[in-house]
Protein backbone atom coordinates (compact mmCIF):
# COMPACT_ATOMS: atom_id res chain seq x y z
CA UNK A 1 0.00 0.00 0.00
CA UNK A 2 1.51 3.49 -0.69
CA UNK A 3 0.63 6.85 0.93
CA UNK A 4 -2.71 8.06 0.59
CA UNK A 5 -3.88 10.40 -2.25
CA UNK A 6 -6.68 12.09 -3.21
CA UNK A 7 -8.68 11.08 -6.03
CA UNK A 8 -12.10 10.64 -7.77
CA UNK A 9 -13.90 7.49 -7.64
CA UNK A 10 -13.86 6.54 -11.15
CA UNK A 11 -10.26 7.16 -11.31
CA UNK A 12 -8.77 5.02 -8.27
CA UNK A 13 -11.60 2.47 -10.06
CA UNK A 14 -9.67 2.54 -13.30
CA UNK A 15 -6.07 3.05 -11.75
CA UNK A 16 -6.82 -0.16 -9.01
CA UNK A 17 -7.77 -2.28 -12.17
CA UNK A 18 -4.71 -2.17 -13.91
CA UNK A 19 -2.63 -2.87 -10.84
CA UNK A 20 -4.98 -5.78 -10.23
CA UNK A 21 -3.95 -6.79 -13.61
CA UNK A 22 -6.47 -5.50 -15.87
CA UNK A 23 -5.00 -4.84 -19.40
CA UNK A 24 -7.60 -4.63 -21.75
CA UNK A 25 -10.50 -2.16 -21.53
CA UNK A 26 -13.66 -1.58 -24.24
CA UNK A 27 -16.07 1.19 -23.71
CA UNK A 28 -18.10 3.67 -24.64
CA UNK A 29 -19.11 7.25 -23.35
CA UNK A 30 -21.66 7.87 -20.78
CA UNK A 31 -22.41 10.10 -17.71
CA UNK A 32 -21.66 9.51 -15.19
CA UNK A 33 -18.44 7.10 -15.81
CA UNK A 34 -16.50 8.55 -18.17
CA UNK A 35 -13.28 9.32 -16.16
CA UNK A 36 -12.77 5.45 -16.06
CA UNK A 37 -12.34 4.76 -20.24
CA UNK A 38 -10.61 8.55 -20.32
CA UNK A 39 -8.15 7.18 -17.56
CA UNK A 40 -7.80 3.46 -19.30
CA UNK A 41 -7.01 5.63 -22.83
CA UNK A 42 -3.82 7.29 -21.24
CA UNK A 43 -3.09 4.29 -18.31
CA UNK A 44 -3.52 0.75 -20.51
CA UNK A 45 -1.04 1.86 -23.78
CA UNK A 46 1.86 2.95 -20.61
CA UNK A 47 1.72 -1.30 -19.30
CA UNK A 48 1.26 -2.46 -22.68
CA UNK A 49 -2.38 -2.48 -22.59
CA UNK A 50 -5.11 -1.51 -25.04
CA UNK A 51 -7.68 0.24 -24.55
CA UNK A 52 -10.72 0.89 -26.96
CA UNK A 53 -13.63 3.40 -27.24
CA UNK A 54 -16.08 1.11 -29.23
CA UNK A 55 -18.45 2.02 -31.86
CA UNK A 56 -21.43 1.24 -29.28
CA UNK A 57 -21.76 -0.73 -26.19
CA UNK A 58 -22.95 -4.04 -27.81
CA UNK A 59 -19.27 -3.60 -29.34
CA UNK A 60 -17.57 -2.93 -26.05
CA UNK A 61 -19.10 -6.01 -24.61
CA UNK A 62 -18.43 -8.18 -27.29
CA UNK A 63 -15.01 -6.81 -27.43
CA UNK A 64 -14.89 -7.82 -23.96
CA UNK A 65 -16.07 -11.64 -24.72
CA UNK A 66 -13.34 -11.82 -27.47
CA UNK A 67 -10.38 -10.62 -24.78
CA UNK A 68 -11.27 -13.19 -22.14
CA UNK A 69 -11.69 -15.66 -24.55
CA UNK A 70 -8.39 -15.24 -25.74
CA UNK A 71 -7.34 -15.19 -22.09
CA UNK A 72 -6.88 -11.43 -21.42
CA UNK A 73 -7.96 -9.33 -18.39
CA UNK A 74 -10.28 -7.43 -19.76
CA UNK A 75 -13.03 -4.74 -18.30
CA UNK A 76 -15.70 -2.72 -19.42
CA UNK A 77 -17.55 -0.27 -17.74
CA UNK A 78 -20.60 1.91 -18.30
CA UNK A 79 -23.66 3.53 -16.49
CA UNK A 80 -27.09 1.97 -16.32
CA UNK A 81 -28.56 2.43 -19.95
CA UNK A 82 -25.20 1.17 -21.47
CA UNK A 83 -25.17 -1.37 -19.17
CA UNK A 84 -28.90 -2.53 -20.59
CA UNK A 85 -27.46 -2.53 -23.90
CA UNK A 86 -24.70 -4.96 -22.93
CA UNK A 87 -26.71 -7.34 -21.83
CA UNK A 88 -26.90 -10.10 -24.29
CA UNK A 89 -23.20 -10.01 -24.41
CA UNK A 90 -22.98 -10.42 -20.89
CA UNK A 91 -25.13 -13.24 -21.10
CA UNK A 92 -22.87 -15.13 -23.77
CA UNK A 93 -19.87 -14.45 -21.37
CA UNK A 94 -21.37 -16.00 -18.27
CA UNK A 95 -22.70 -19.22 -20.55
CA UNK A 96 -18.95 -19.30 -22.22
CA UNK A 97 -17.75 -19.63 -18.81
CA UNK A 98 -15.63 -16.53 -19.18
CA UNK A 99 -13.85 -13.98 -16.60
CA UNK A 100 -14.40 -10.21 -16.87
CA UNK A 101 -15.41 -7.05 -14.59
CA UNK A 102 -17.81 -4.83 -15.23
CA UNK A 103 -18.54 -1.63 -13.82
CA UNK A 104 -22.17 -0.09 -13.84
CA UNK A 105 -21.90 3.84 -12.13
CA UNK A 106 -25.66 3.79 -11.98
CA UNK A 107 -27.54 6.59 -12.97
CA UNK A 108 -31.76 7.14 -12.64
CA UNK A 109 -33.70 5.48 -15.28
CA UNK A 110 -35.93 3.39 -16.40
CA UNK A 111 -35.14 4.31 -20.13
CA UNK A 112 -32.84 7.17 -20.50
CA UNK A 113 -33.94 8.88 -17.18
CA UNK A 114 -31.26 11.10 -15.73
CA UNK A 115 -27.62 11.51 -15.04
CA UNK A 116 -27.83 11.26 -11.28
CA UNK A 117 -27.45 8.58 -8.78
CA UNK A 118 -29.87 5.65 -8.10
CA UNK A 119 -29.27 2.20 -7.21
CA UNK A 120 -32.23 1.28 -9.84
CA UNK A 121 -30.20 -1.32 -11.29
CA UNK A 122 -29.82 -4.14 -8.45
CA UNK A 123 -32.72 -6.10 -9.78
CA UNK A 124 -30.55 -6.05 -12.86
CA UNK A 125 -27.49 -7.07 -10.98
CA UNK A 126 -28.42 -9.81 -9.19
CA UNK A 127 -31.31 -11.59 -10.76
CA UNK A 128 -29.69 -11.91 -14.12
CA UNK A 129 -30.30 -8.74 -16.21
CA UNK A 130 -29.85 -10.88 -19.59
CA UNK A 131 -31.54 -14.07 -20.42
CA UNK A 132 -30.63 -17.46 -19.39
CA UNK A 133 -30.27 -18.85 -16.13
CA UNK A 134 -27.27 -17.48 -14.82
CA UNK A 135 -25.21 -15.59 -12.10
CA UNK A 136 -22.17 -12.49 -11.59
CA UNK A 137 -20.64 -12.46 -8.40
CA UNK A 138 -21.44 -8.54 -7.64
CA UNK A 139 -20.22 -6.44 -5.04
CA UNK A 140 -21.68 -3.22 -3.86
CA UNK A 141 -18.77 -1.16 -2.62
CA UNK A 142 -19.26 1.96 -0.19
CA UNK A 143 -16.44 4.17 -0.58
CA UNK A 144 -13.75 4.57 -2.86
CA UNK A 145 -11.25 2.91 -0.94
CA UNK A 146 -13.59 -1.00 -0.80
CA UNK A 147 -14.07 -0.13 -4.54
CA UNK A 148 -10.52 -0.16 -4.96
CA UNK A 149 -9.85 -3.29 -2.72
CA UNK A 150 -12.65 -4.80 -4.48
CA UNK A 151 -11.72 -4.20 -8.32
CA UNK A 152 -8.13 -5.06 -7.21
CA UNK A 153 -9.19 -8.92 -6.54
CA UNK A 154 -12.31 -8.96 -9.19
CA UNK A 155 -9.98 -10.17 -12.04
CA UNK A 156 -8.55 -12.93 -9.50
CA UNK A 157 -12.23 -13.71 -8.21
CA UNK A 158 -13.21 -13.13 -11.86
CA UNK A 159 -10.63 -16.07 -13.47
CA UNK A 160 -10.90 -18.18 -10.37
CA UNK A 161 -14.44 -19.15 -10.87
CA UNK A 162 -14.85 -17.96 -14.64
CA UNK A 163 -17.73 -15.56 -14.05
CA UNK A 164 -18.27 -11.80 -15.19
CA UNK A 165 -17.76 -9.81 -11.84
CA UNK A 166 -19.97 -7.01 -11.58
CA UNK A 167 -19.33 -3.75 -9.29
CA UNK A 168 -22.28 -1.77 -8.71
CA UNK A 169 -21.69 1.75 -7.44
CA UNK A 170 -23.66 4.52 -8.29
CA UNK A 171 -22.76 8.40 -9.23
CA UNK A 172 -21.94 9.52 -5.74
CA UNK A 173 -19.27 6.75 -5.66
CA UNK A 174 -17.55 7.69 -9.43
CA UNK A 175 -17.58 11.55 -8.86
CA UNK A 176 -16.85 11.98 -5.29
CA UNK A 177 -12.91 12.58 -4.39
CA UNK A 178 -11.66 10.30 -0.87
CA UNK A 179 -8.53 9.54 0.10
CA UNK A 180 -7.11 6.33 -1.23
CA UNK A 181 -4.32 4.00 -0.64
CA UNK A 182 -3.35 1.84 -4.00
CA UNK A 183 -2.34 -1.33 -3.76
CA UNK A 184 0.88 -2.46 -5.70
CA UNK A 185 0.41 -3.44 -9.04
CA UNK A 186 1.04 -7.35 -9.57
CA UNK A 187 3.41 -9.41 -12.12
CA UNK A 188 0.91 -9.95 -14.69
CA UNK A 189 3.42 -12.19 -16.18
CA UNK A 190 3.36 -14.61 -13.31
CA UNK A 191 -0.43 -15.19 -13.37
CA UNK A 192 -1.11 -18.64 -14.18
CA UNK A 193 -2.14 -19.76 -17.36
CA UNK A 194 -5.99 -20.39 -18.75
CA UNK A 195 -5.66 -23.58 -20.04
CA UNK A 196 -8.96 -22.85 -21.64
CA UNK A 197 -8.35 -19.44 -23.69
CA UNK A 198 -7.99 -19.57 -27.39
CA UNK A 199 -4.92 -17.73 -27.65
CA UNK A 200 -3.98 -19.12 -30.95
CA UNK A 201 -2.16 -22.37 -32.56
CA UNK A 202 1.31 -21.38 -31.95
CA UNK A 203 1.84 -23.19 -28.64
CA UNK A 204 0.63 -26.66 -30.23
CA UNK A 205 -2.35 -27.01 -28.16
CA UNK A 206 -5.21 -29.08 -29.35
CA UNK A 207 -7.85 -26.76 -30.82
CA UNK A 208 -10.05 -25.28 -28.07
CA UNK A 209 -13.71 -23.74 -28.74
CA UNK A 210 -15.22 -21.17 -26.44
CA UNK A 211 -19.15 -21.24 -26.96
CA UNK A 212 -22.37 -20.98 -25.17
CA UNK A 213 -24.30 -22.95 -28.14
CA UNK A 214 -25.80 -26.46 -26.94
CA UNK A 215 -28.33 -27.66 -29.23
CA UNK A 216 -28.99 -31.21 -27.00
CA UNK A 217 -30.95 -30.03 -24.40
CA UNK A 218 -29.00 -32.64 -22.21
CA UNK A 219 -25.95 -31.19 -22.84
CA UNK A 220 -27.17 -28.28 -21.45
CA UNK A 221 -28.67 -29.45 -18.83
CA UNK A 222 -25.06 -30.69 -18.07
CA UNK A 223 -23.93 -27.14 -18.45
CA UNK A 224 -26.85 -25.62 -15.90
CA UNK A 225 -26.38 -27.88 -13.42
CA UNK A 226 -22.35 -27.38 -14.06
CA UNK A 227 -23.52 -23.33 -13.16
CA UNK A 228 -25.87 -24.43 -10.28
CA UNK A 229 -22.96 -25.98 -8.53
CA UNK A 230 -20.33 -23.16 -9.57
CA UNK A 231 -22.93 -20.57 -7.75
CA UNK A 232 -22.96 -22.78 -4.67
CA UNK A 233 -19.11 -22.81 -4.54
CA UNK A 234 -19.36 -18.78 -5.01
CA UNK A 235 -21.25 -18.42 -1.60
CA UNK A 236 -17.84 -18.50 -0.36
CA UNK A 237 -17.77 -14.81 -1.38
CA UNK A 238 -20.40 -13.85 0.60
CA UNK A 239 -19.46 -10.31 2.50
CA UNK A 240 -21.13 -7.90 4.61
CA UNK A 241 -20.37 -5.15 7.69
CA UNK A 242 -22.58 -4.96 10.45
CA UNK A 243 -22.61 -1.47 12.56
CA UNK A 244 -23.90 -1.62 16.04
CA UNK A 245 -26.25 -4.49 15.52
CA UNK A 246 -25.86 -6.81 18.13
CA UNK A 247 -27.99 -4.65 20.38
CA UNK A 248 -30.43 -3.11 18.16
CA UNK A 249 -34.00 -2.83 18.16
CA UNK A 250 -34.64 -1.57 14.48
CA UNK A 251 -31.97 -2.57 12.12
CA UNK A 252 -31.26 -0.68 8.73
CA UNK A 253 -30.22 -2.08 6.05
CA UNK A 254 -28.62 -0.90 2.93
CA UNK A 255 -25.87 -0.97 0.22
CA UNK A 256 -23.63 1.34 -1.74
CA UNK A 257 -23.73 5.20 -0.89
CA UNK A 258 -26.56 4.14 0.74
CA UNK A 259 -25.17 2.16 3.35
CA UNK A 260 -23.26 5.34 4.64
CA UNK A 261 -25.96 7.60 4.93
CA UNK A 262 -27.68 5.06 6.81
CA UNK A 263 -24.50 4.32 8.99
CA UNK A 264 -25.01 8.13 10.03
CA UNK A 265 -28.29 7.39 10.25
CA UNK A 266 -27.66 5.03 13.00
CA UNK A 267 -25.30 7.52 14.51
CA UNK A 268 -27.65 10.41 15.12
CA UNK A 269 -30.44 7.95 16.57
CA UNK A 270 -28.01 6.05 18.88
CA UNK A 271 -28.14 9.98 20.00
CA UNK A 272 -31.39 9.99 20.58
CA UNK A 273 -31.50 6.96 22.43
CA UNK A 274 -33.03 5.00 19.54
CA UNK A 275 -30.90 1.01 19.38
CA UNK A 276 -30.24 1.67 15.87
CA UNK A 277 -28.20 -0.72 14.31
CA UNK A 278 -26.94 -1.11 10.43
CA UNK A 279 -26.26 -4.68 8.11
CA UNK A 280 -24.53 -3.50 4.77
CA UNK A 281 -24.24 -6.42 2.25
CA UNK A 282 -21.07 -5.87 0.58
CA UNK A 283 -21.90 -8.54 -2.23
CA UNK A 284 -24.96 -8.16 -3.60
CA UNK A 285 -24.84 -11.12 -5.37
CA UNK A 286 -24.27 -14.11 -3.02
CA UNK A 287 -26.52 -12.13 -0.73
CA UNK A 288 -25.79 -12.44 2.83
CA UNK A 289 -28.84 -14.00 3.48
CA UNK A 290 -27.51 -15.93 6.76
CA UNK A 291 -26.21 -12.27 8.48
CA UNK A 292 -30.24 -11.26 7.98
CA UNK A 293 -31.63 -14.71 9.21
CA UNK A 294 -29.37 -14.67 12.21
CA UNK A 295 -30.70 -10.70 13.37
CA UNK A 296 -33.65 -11.96 12.90
CA UNK A 297 -33.91 -14.72 14.92
CA UNK A 298 -33.00 -12.41 17.83
CA UNK A 299 -35.44 -11.66 20.14
CA UNK A 300 -33.93 -7.59 21.10
CA UNK A 301 -34.76 -7.19 16.90
CA UNK A 302 -38.00 -5.42 16.80
CA UNK A 303 -37.84 -4.17 12.95
CA UNK A 304 -35.72 -4.28 9.84
CA UNK A 305 -35.60 -1.07 7.60
CA UNK A 306 -34.49 -0.94 3.74
CA UNK A 307 -33.14 1.77 2.58
CA UNK A 308 -32.41 2.01 -1.30
CA UNK A 309 -31.96 4.96 -3.64
CA UNK A 310 -35.10 2.84 -5.91
CA UNK A 311 -38.29 1.52 -5.13
CA UNK A 312 -37.75 -1.20 -3.68
CA UNK A 313 -35.61 -4.45 -5.07
CA UNK A 314 -33.01 -5.34 -2.36
CA UNK A 315 -35.86 -5.35 0.11
CA UNK A 316 -37.45 -8.72 -1.39
CA UNK A 317 -33.96 -10.25 -0.77
CA UNK A 318 -33.80 -9.05 2.44
CA UNK A 319 -37.68 -10.23 3.26
CA UNK A 320 -36.53 -13.74 1.62
CA UNK A 321 -33.61 -13.78 4.53
CA UNK A 322 -36.17 -12.94 7.52
CA UNK A 323 -38.47 -15.31 6.17
CA UNK A 324 -41.70 -13.80 7.67
CA UNK A 325 -39.80 -13.71 11.45
CA UNK A 326 -39.80 -9.74 12.02
CA UNK A 327 -41.08 -6.90 9.86
CA UNK A 328 -39.36 -5.71 6.81
CA UNK A 329 -39.95 -2.18 5.65
CA UNK A 330 -38.92 -0.41 3.07
CA UNK A 331 -38.07 3.43 2.52
CA UNK A 332 -36.38 4.59 -0.86
CA UNK A 333 -36.02 7.81 -2.60
CA UNK A 334 -35.53 7.73 -7.03
CA UNK A 335 -35.05 10.22 -9.30
CA UNK A 336 -31.49 10.65 -9.09
CA UNK A 337 -32.90 12.24 -5.55
CA UNK A 338 -30.94 10.88 -1.91
CA UNK A 339 -31.71 10.80 0.97
CA UNK A 340 -29.88 12.70 3.73
CA UNK A 341 -28.96 11.06 7.14
CA UNK A 342 -31.43 13.23 9.25
CA UNK A 343 -34.01 12.39 6.34
CA UNK A 344 -33.58 8.72 7.49
CA UNK A 345 -33.70 9.51 11.28
CA UNK A 346 -37.35 11.34 11.10
CA UNK A 347 -38.48 8.65 8.66
CA UNK A 348 -37.16 6.01 11.60
CA UNK A 349 -38.77 7.76 14.36
CA UNK A 350 -42.07 7.60 12.57
CA UNK A 351 -41.75 4.14 12.51
CA UNK A 352 -41.36 2.78 16.02
CA UNK B 1 -14.63 16.67 14.77
CA UNK B 2 -16.56 16.91 11.97
CA UNK B 3 -17.01 19.85 9.62
CA UNK B 4 -19.25 19.76 7.40
CA UNK B 5 -18.44 22.69 4.56
CA UNK B 6 -20.85 23.99 1.10
CA UNK B 7 -19.12 25.55 -1.45
CA UNK B 8 -21.52 26.90 -4.06
CA UNK B 9 -20.99 30.10 -6.65
CA UNK B 10 -20.92 30.30 -10.61
CA UNK B 11 -19.28 27.61 -12.78
CA UNK B 12 -15.97 28.83 -13.54
CA UNK B 13 -15.30 30.34 -10.05
CA UNK B 14 -13.06 27.75 -8.77
CA UNK B 15 -15.86 26.46 -6.46
CA UNK B 16 -14.68 22.79 -7.11
CA UNK B 17 -11.35 23.51 -7.12
CA UNK B 18 -11.60 25.51 -3.88
CA UNK B 19 -13.02 22.32 -2.62
CA UNK B 20 -9.76 20.58 -3.41
CA UNK B 21 -7.66 22.69 -2.23
CA UNK B 22 -9.47 22.21 1.34
CA UNK B 23 -10.05 18.54 0.48
CA UNK B 24 -6.06 18.27 -0.18
CA UNK B 25 -5.61 20.23 2.85
CA UNK B 26 -7.36 17.79 5.26
CA UNK B 27 -5.53 14.88 3.87
CA UNK B 28 -2.52 16.02 4.30
CA UNK B 29 -3.56 16.88 8.51
CA UNK B 30 -4.27 12.97 8.46
CA UNK B 31 -8.20 13.82 8.57
CA UNK B 32 -10.87 11.68 6.95
CA UNK B 33 -12.45 13.89 3.67
CA UNK B 34 -15.06 13.43 1.04
CA UNK B 35 -15.66 15.72 -1.36
CA UNK B 36 -18.68 15.56 -3.51
CA UNK B 37 -19.05 18.09 -6.59
CA UNK B 38 -22.83 18.73 -7.94
CA UNK B 39 -22.74 17.15 -11.35
CA UNK B 40 -25.03 17.57 -14.30
CA UNK B 41 -25.51 18.87 -17.49
CA UNK B 42 -24.22 22.26 -16.33
CA UNK B 43 -22.34 24.94 -18.22
CA UNK B 44 -20.20 27.54 -18.48
CA UNK B 45 -22.11 30.89 -16.14
CA UNK B 46 -24.63 28.07 -14.15
CA UNK B 47 -23.92 27.17 -11.09
CA UNK B 48 -22.06 24.90 -9.58
CA UNK B 49 -20.92 23.26 -5.52
CA UNK B 50 -19.65 20.68 -3.81
CA UNK B 51 -20.17 19.12 -0.83
CA UNK B 52 -17.17 18.59 2.17
CA UNK B 53 -16.69 16.17 4.87
CA UNK B 54 -14.23 16.73 7.11
CA UNK B 55 -13.56 14.19 10.21
CA UNK B 56 -10.95 13.29 12.33
CA UNK B 57 -12.82 9.46 11.67
CA UNK B 58 -14.22 7.30 8.80
CA UNK B 59 -16.84 10.07 7.08
CA UNK B 60 -20.18 8.44 6.96
CA UNK B 61 -22.10 10.12 4.73
CA UNK B 62 -21.04 12.51 2.05
CA UNK B 63 -24.56 13.66 1.56
CA UNK B 64 -24.97 17.41 3.66
CA UNK B 65 -28.41 18.58 4.91
CA UNK B 66 -27.01 21.03 7.57
CA UNK B 67 -23.96 22.98 6.84
CA UNK B 68 -21.73 23.76 9.41
CA UNK B 69 -19.97 26.44 7.21
CA UNK B 70 -21.39 27.86 3.85
CA UNK B 71 -19.33 29.57 1.23
CA UNK B 72 -21.15 31.83 -1.01
CA UNK B 73 -19.49 32.91 -4.00
CA UNK B 74 -22.74 34.63 -5.70
CA UNK B 75 -26.41 35.32 -5.12
CA UNK B 76 -28.25 32.61 -6.02
CA UNK B 77 -26.13 30.07 -4.51
CA UNK B 78 -26.68 32.04 -1.23
CA UNK B 79 -30.16 31.95 -1.94
CA UNK B 80 -30.26 28.45 -2.60
CA UNK B 81 -28.25 27.24 1.13
CA UNK B 82 -28.59 30.04 3.64
CA UNK B 83 -31.65 28.74 5.41
CA UNK B 84 -29.43 25.23 5.67
CA UNK B 85 -26.91 26.15 7.84
CA UNK B 86 -26.88 25.54 11.08
CA UNK B 87 -27.67 27.60 14.02
CA UNK B 88 -24.28 29.07 14.96
CA UNK B 89 -22.72 28.13 11.62
CA UNK B 90 -20.41 30.27 9.60
CA UNK B 91 -21.32 31.82 5.98
CA UNK B 92 -18.32 33.18 4.31
CA UNK B 93 -19.91 35.82 1.37
CA UNK B 94 -18.13 36.77 -1.71
CA UNK B 95 -19.53 40.25 -1.14
CA UNK B 96 -17.26 41.73 -4.69
CA UNK B 97 -20.17 39.66 -5.72
CA UNK B 98 -23.20 39.34 -3.38
CA UNK B 99 -24.20 43.54 -2.51
CA UNK B 100 -27.05 42.12 -0.34
CA UNK B 101 -26.47 41.62 3.71
CA UNK B 102 -27.78 38.47 4.86
CA UNK B 103 -31.18 38.71 7.17
CA UNK B 104 -30.03 35.61 9.30
CA UNK B 105 -28.79 36.83 12.74
CA UNK B 106 -28.11 33.41 14.47
CA UNK B 107 -25.36 32.58 12.13
CA UNK B 108 -21.63 34.16 11.59
CA UNK B 109 -21.86 36.44 8.59
CA UNK B 110 -17.96 37.16 7.01
CA UNK B 111 -18.75 38.99 4.11
CA UNK B 112 -15.28 39.05 1.83
CA UNK B 113 -14.52 41.18 -1.04
CA UNK B 114 -12.77 38.32 -2.24
CA UNK B 115 -12.61 39.54 -6.30
CA UNK B 116 -11.08 43.04 -4.87
CA UNK B 117 -8.20 41.03 -2.90
CA UNK B 118 -7.19 38.71 -5.30
CA UNK B 119 -6.68 41.43 -7.81
CA UNK B 120 -4.16 42.85 -5.20
CA UNK B 121 -2.59 39.79 -5.40
CA UNK B 122 -2.20 39.48 -9.23
CA UNK B 123 -5.44 38.18 -10.47
CA UNK B 124 -9.00 38.10 -9.84
CA UNK B 125 -9.01 34.21 -10.92
CA UNK B 126 -7.59 33.33 -7.39
CA UNK B 127 -10.50 34.81 -5.53
CA UNK B 128 -11.18 31.17 -4.72
CA UNK B 129 -7.45 30.88 -2.63
CA UNK B 130 -8.45 34.00 -1.25
CA UNK B 131 -11.31 32.63 0.22
CA UNK B 132 -9.76 29.79 1.16
CA UNK B 133 -7.40 32.04 3.56
CA UNK B 134 -10.34 33.75 5.08
CA UNK B 135 -11.78 30.18 5.74
CA UNK B 136 -8.57 28.70 7.16
CA UNK B 137 -8.12 31.69 9.61
CA UNK B 138 -12.16 32.01 10.49
CA UNK B 139 -12.42 27.80 11.22
CA UNK B 140 -8.72 27.36 12.60
CA UNK B 141 -9.37 23.74 10.81
CA UNK B 142 -5.88 23.74 9.87
CA UNK B 143 -2.58 25.49 10.34
CA UNK B 144 -2.12 28.03 8.31
CA UNK B 145 1.58 26.70 7.19
CA UNK B 146 0.08 23.08 6.13
CA UNK B 147 -2.34 25.23 4.24
CA UNK B 148 -0.10 26.80 2.01
CA UNK B 149 2.43 23.48 1.45
CA UNK B 150 -0.52 21.78 0.08
CA UNK B 151 -0.73 24.84 -2.43
CA UNK B 152 2.20 24.54 -3.14
CA UNK B 153 1.97 21.18 -3.68
CA UNK B 154 -1.37 21.27 -5.95
CA UNK B 155 0.34 23.85 -8.30
CA UNK B 156 3.63 22.11 -8.81
CA UNK B 157 3.16 21.71 -12.19
CA UNK B 158 2.31 25.33 -12.73
CA UNK B 159 5.33 26.89 -10.48
CA UNK B 160 4.80 30.31 -11.51
CA UNK B 161 1.48 30.86 -10.09
CA UNK B 162 2.38 29.94 -6.84
CA UNK B 163 3.40 33.13 -5.13
CA UNK B 164 0.72 34.88 -6.42
CA UNK B 165 -1.74 32.06 -4.68
CA UNK B 166 0.18 31.84 -1.84
CA UNK B 167 -0.29 35.75 -2.00
CA UNK B 168 -3.77 35.81 -2.41
CA UNK B 169 -4.01 33.54 0.47
CA UNK B 170 -2.46 35.52 2.77
CA UNK B 171 -4.15 38.54 2.08
CA UNK B 172 -7.20 36.23 2.41
CA UNK B 173 -6.55 35.12 5.84
CA UNK B 174 -5.47 38.72 7.37
CA UNK B 175 -8.54 39.33 6.21
CA UNK B 176 -10.41 38.10 8.96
Amino acid sequence: MSERILMKGNEAIAEAAVRGGCRYFFGYPITPQNEIPEYMAKRLPEVGGAFIQAESEVAAINMVYGAAGAGGRAMTSSSSPGISLKQEGISYIAGAELPCVIVNMVRSGPGLGGIQPSQGDYFQSVKGGGHGDYRMLVYGPSSIQEAVNIIYKAFDKADEYRIPVMILGDGVLGQMMEPVALPDAIDVSALPKKEWATDGTKSGAERRIINSLYIEADVLEGMNNKFKALYEKLKAETAHETYLADDAEIILTAFGITARIAKSAVDLLREQCVKAGLIRPITLYPFPSDVYAKYAAKKNVKKFVTLELNLGQMVEDVRLAVNGKKPVEFYGRSGGNIMTPEEVVREILKRI
Amino acid sequence: MTEKIIIAGFGGQGVLSLGQFLAYSAMYENKEVTWLPSYGPEMRGGTANCSLVISDKAVASPLIETPDCLIALNKPSLDKFINNVKVGGTVIINSSIIKEKIERTDVNAIYLEANEIAQKAGSVKAANVVVLGAYVAASKLFPKESVKGTIAKIFKKKPNVIPMNLEAFELGYAAI
